[in-house]
């Protein structure tokens, strides 16, 4: 059961074709843990891939032209909060704060974060908000997913065997956008509830996504399109009318359960607080620059 | 051609020193192999899922917990632990000083991730070092002394005695 080091996109797509009981390794922040617990258990003929050396893996690339943010999936948390990502995507840096502690963000990679496919995951949730896209490399080519489609249930994504995640592609907006979640304390806790907000002054849309309240992260479609319809762009505003509509609808996607970290119905009620407060400072921050 | 390593039998590079391991069993964490195998105790194992930071060393430089790292991926890495910082630096003296240490266990991991800290943000305000510091659980409760001690080697290097 030897480690394979490959250091480019190309050594790596080979191997997953030849070989057939391969375990990715990225960060190694959650895979380790379920070995250290015995929740995962290696056989005899695994081979586990290092993904750390893959060069491409951990490039950040702006395109101005296209309106997009690239991100090699071996990008950290640590990378995530520093420019020129923290300036594009400010949502996604501030879920990369949220995550652990210093030790956690210097190991653990968005691609991580997405394989992994935990309803709670803070990056997804940013990155469902963002509207996102993974590009899938195999050796029988590429493909591409969104975000929101990736994750299928709790710790299962679309990845055939030979797949690997290569890339976030995440478009460059005008607006507001912001994460915030709801934990047991401020720091090294994995959410409760948690919710992302883009709001594109460009294409007056709003996109609200929601953490730890069912089985992946959920795009809240029917309240995002109500907000972006009733938010009046041109003075940035939404009557408390409309917001309240919206949160009962933000509300109403939600399909938590109760578990150890806490209730369904918290849950619920966090959601709908959590997106009011994002959609209010938004609105606000979006006035000031009018 | 993708080179690979044995997952049982391979070599790191720990305190500037290479270290042959044998017999690592399959998904050994580096936490383990430094304290069973190489007899690297410095490095403390208490909850083995990252949430305590005992066990927090530099892997190439960047503080991580050695409980999620697999051993046999890091060949190609050089590892520094508590051992690494050989027993008097101004930040372990700093901890004794200011009764930063009780039990003594969470010591090795603090002193890492404050000397990390410290390389990272030489001059960190309180919030600084509690944001740098809060992967690191001290279950004596000690922390204000602890940050007390990384404002102690602060002003001392500001000041130019260390």
């Amino acid at each position: 059961m030897p480690v394979a080091h490959p250091r480019s996109i190309g050594e790596l797509t080979e191997l997953l074709d030849e070989e057939s009981h391969t375990v990715l390794l990225a960060g190694g922040t959650d895979f380790m843990v379920g070995l250290n617990h015995g929740s995962t258990r290696l056989a005899p003929d695994d081979l586990i891939v290092d993904l750390r050396l893959v060069a491409e893996l951990s490039t950040v690339e702006v395109d101005y032209q296209q309106q997009v943010l690239r991100l090699g999936a071996g990008v950290r948390w640590d990378d995530l909060l520093t420019a020129p990502i923290a300036e594009i995507a400010p949502c996604l840096s501030q879920a990369a704060r949220t995550v652990g502690s210093h030790q956690i963000r210097t190991a653990g990679t968005i691609g991580g974060n997405l394989a992994t496919a935990s309803p709670a995951g803070d990056g997804v949730c940013a990155l469902v908000a963002l509207d996102a896209t993974l590009v899938l490399t195999s050796s029988r080519g590429q493909r591409t997913v969104a975000v929101s489609e990736f994750a299928i249930a709790p710790k299962k994504n679309v990845l055939e065997r030979d797949e690997f995640i290569e890339r976030v592609d995440i478009p460059i907006t005008e607006g507001w956008q912001g994460y915030s979640k709801i934990g047991t304390r401020n720091a090294m806790v994995i959410s409760v509830a948690g919710v992302a907000v883009v709001l594109s002054s460009e294409s007056n849309t709003c996109r609200i996504a929601l953490g730890s309240v069912g089985p992946t992260v959920i795009l809240s479609t029917e309240a995002s399109q109500f907000a972006g319809t009733t938010i009046n762009w041109e003075i940035a505003s939404i009557t408390s009318a409309d917001l309240e509509t919206v949160v009962e609808m933000t509300r109403a996607s939600a399909t938590p359960i109760d578990d150890h970290r806490s209730t369904a119905a918290y849950r619920k009620h966090a959601v709908g607080v959590l997106t009011k407060r994002l959609i209010e400072q938004g609105l606000t921050t979006l006035r000031k620059s009018l | 051609m993708t080179s690979k390593s044995d997952e049982r039998h391979f070599e790191l590079s720990i305190n500037g020193n290479r270290h042959r391991v044998t017999d690592s069993y399959p998904g050994e964490s580096l936490l383990t192999v430094l304290r069973d195998r190489l007899g690297l105790t410095g490095s403390k194992g208490a909850c083995e899922e990252g949430e305590c930071g005992s066990c927090s060393v530099l892997l190439d430089g960047n503080l991580v917990c050695s409980c999620l790292v697999l051993a046999a991926s890091v060949t190609n890495c050089s590892v520094v632990t508590v051992e690494g910082l050989g027993g008097s630096t101004d930040v372990q003296t700093a901890f004794v000083e200011s009764g930063a240490i009780q039990c003594g266990f969470c010591s090795p991991g603090l002193i890492m991730a404050a000397t990390n800290l410290l390389e990272r943000t030489p001059e960190p305000t309180v919030d600084e070092i509690r944001e740098g510091l809060a992967g690191n659980l001290c279950r004596c409760t000690g922390y204000g002394r602890i940050i007390d001690a990384v404002q102690v080697v602060v002003q001392q290097r500001k000041n130019g005695r260390s």
